[in-house]
């Protein structure tokens, strides 16, 4: 833990008595108080994330539109500027570098958003494709410090801290907004599956706007939540994971995420073999059994290995657990599966995914 | 508050020994350092377990942890209340136990007192 990296709020986090952890080399909390408090505060209330931990990355330049066309699976014609979207980057083979939120600033300068842990891997892919274009491509993560406040109740519990309007539709941003007297750029984006924010601002104001949206949230049940309720609230919503659902060895098109990927539209690293029909999929299980179905463990149809849970847990909104997992193609319609917990057989059911969706 | 009626392990399982019966759970730092647990994975009356075995599996949101007993014996008895109320190990640690074993001798030597323990784990 002394070796890993602080974000802006790691003195935040220890004062609200977090439970530290090695994140991908980060030093974050996975918790304050309850993973699972933390969880139902983000359903039905609200609950603010530190994720300085994302990186930030600038493409600029006159070809920057063109350049990005050619490195992301999904298409930014139309996007109007202030709005944001979701892709990924592939390698040759259709294997992912990483997923990414694309802001279009403007005609000539997108910031895209990227897992941690893909931030200098991404960084170099990019500086290492951006010959011939007139694109300025700079690692501004270590610039800003961000954070996710998300819920049924962010937005009554932001505007006010707000001098100016809040993004009003998903995947639109507004840019220096004044937050609680801080510049920010706050988008309608998350990872939970709720409505929520994310802001983005100086790494020296991190601390205090964390402070000031925690003060404004204490009338409504907001919590400060951690890594772990980040991750079950992901996964009920059933949203990928880099590391789990996407790798360099799984496809975006595997992992069920056709809609971010263009082929049609135009040509990009990877558009031949995402055109293939992928060998496997990506489907839902619902255990029937007594048991958790955990990362790593082989699922199983007619007692032979056919696949493997990407991710597994128990889901404190439903109750019962469920897993995500990648399976052989041929077998992802069948309904009964199940996983080899330990040595023993674990019924599981294939249900749709999100396994929650908010009305 | 450690009770200093029983033994206690490195691996943080506590033992409370009466004769050759030997119940066993989770110290508090155990539970705490789990969180929230949601499922117990108990052994079977009558399944044997040399020493250093794992008997029991007990997982949290996050995390798979095995819990190992420290003396060879068989299981006389299981706390079935954590079927359906896992929950109990992080409310009452030292008041749920998680099997009941009979054991042929109790070698104590290796076992730590409440006091040896709470000075391990700070």
């Amino acid at each position: 833990m002394e070796n890993c990296k602080r974000t802006p709020l790691y003195q935040t986090h220890i004062k609200l008595g977090g439970k530290m952890v090695d994140f991908g080399g980060w030093a974050l909390p996975v918790q304050y108080s309850s993973i699972l408090d933390e969880h139902r505060a983000v359903r039905e209330n609200a609950g603010l994330f530190d994720v300085s931990h994302m990186g930030e990355i600038l493409v600029s330049g006159k070809d920057a539109f063109a350049f990005l066309q050619l490195v992301l699976t999904n298409d930014l014609t139309g996007l109007m500027d202030n709005r944001c979207r979701y892709s990924f980057i592939c390698y040759e083979n259709g294997g992912t570098v990483d997923d990414v939120i694309v802001y279009r600033k403007n005609e000539e300068s997108y910031l895209i958003v990227v897992n941690a842990s893909n931030t200098d891997k991404d960084f170099e892919w990019l500086k290492s494709h951006a010959d011939g274009f007139d694109a300025k491509i700079e690692n501004q993560s270590a610039d800003f410090a961000q954070l996710a406040l998300q819920g049924p109740r962010a937005q009554e519990i932001l505007a006010p801290l707000c001098e100016g309007e809040l993004p009003e539709k998903s995947y639109s941003f507004v840019e220096e907004l004044a937050v609680a007297g801080i510049s920010c750029l706050v988008s309608r984006t998350g990872y939970t599956g709720e409505d929520g924010f994310e802001l983005y601002c100086a790494a020296n104001d991190g601390a205090a706007l964390h402070a000031a949206i925690l003060e404004a949230g204490k009338a409504f049940g907001l919590l400060p939540c951690g890594l772990g309720a980040r991750d079950t609230l992901r996964f009920e919503a059933a949203m990928p994971l880099y590391g789990h659902e996407l790798t360099a060895d799984i496809t975006p098109r595997e992992a069920g995420l056709g809609f971010a990927i263009k082929v049609d539209n135009k040509d990009f690293i990877g558009r031949q073999a995402l055109i293939d029909p992928p060998k496997r999929k990506r489907i839902g299980l619902k255990i029937v059994g007594r048991g958790i179905a955990r990362e790593g463990y082989a699922v199983l149809f007619d007692g032979k290995p056919v696949g493997v849970v990407t991710s597994g847990s128990p889901s404190p909104t439903l109750g019962g657990n469920y897993a995500m997992a990648l399976v052989d193609a041929c077998v992802a319609n069948e309904e009964r599966f199940a996983i080899d917990v330990r040595g023993r057989a674990l019924e599981a059911e294939r249900v749709k995914t999100p396994f929650y969706k908010r009305i | 508050m450690t009770p200093t009626d029983r033994k206690y392990t490195k691996e943080h399982e506590w033992l409370l020994i009466s004769g050759n019966e030997v119940k066993m759970g989770i110290t508090d730092h155990a539970q705490s350092e789990l969180g929230d647990i949601v499922f117990v994975e108990l052994p079977a009356v009558g399944d044997s377990f040399a020493a250093g075995d794992s008997f029991a599996v007990v997982e949290s949101i996050k995390a798979v942890s095995n819990i190992y007993t420290p003396l060879a014996g068989a299981v006389v008895s299981v706390n079935d209340a954590l079927e359906d109320k896992p929950e109990l190990l992080n409310e009452a640690p030292y008041e749920n136990f998680i099997a009941v074993f009979e054991v042929g001798q109790v070698d104590e030597s290796e076992l730590l007192d409440a006091a040896a323990y709470e000075a391990f784990i700070s």
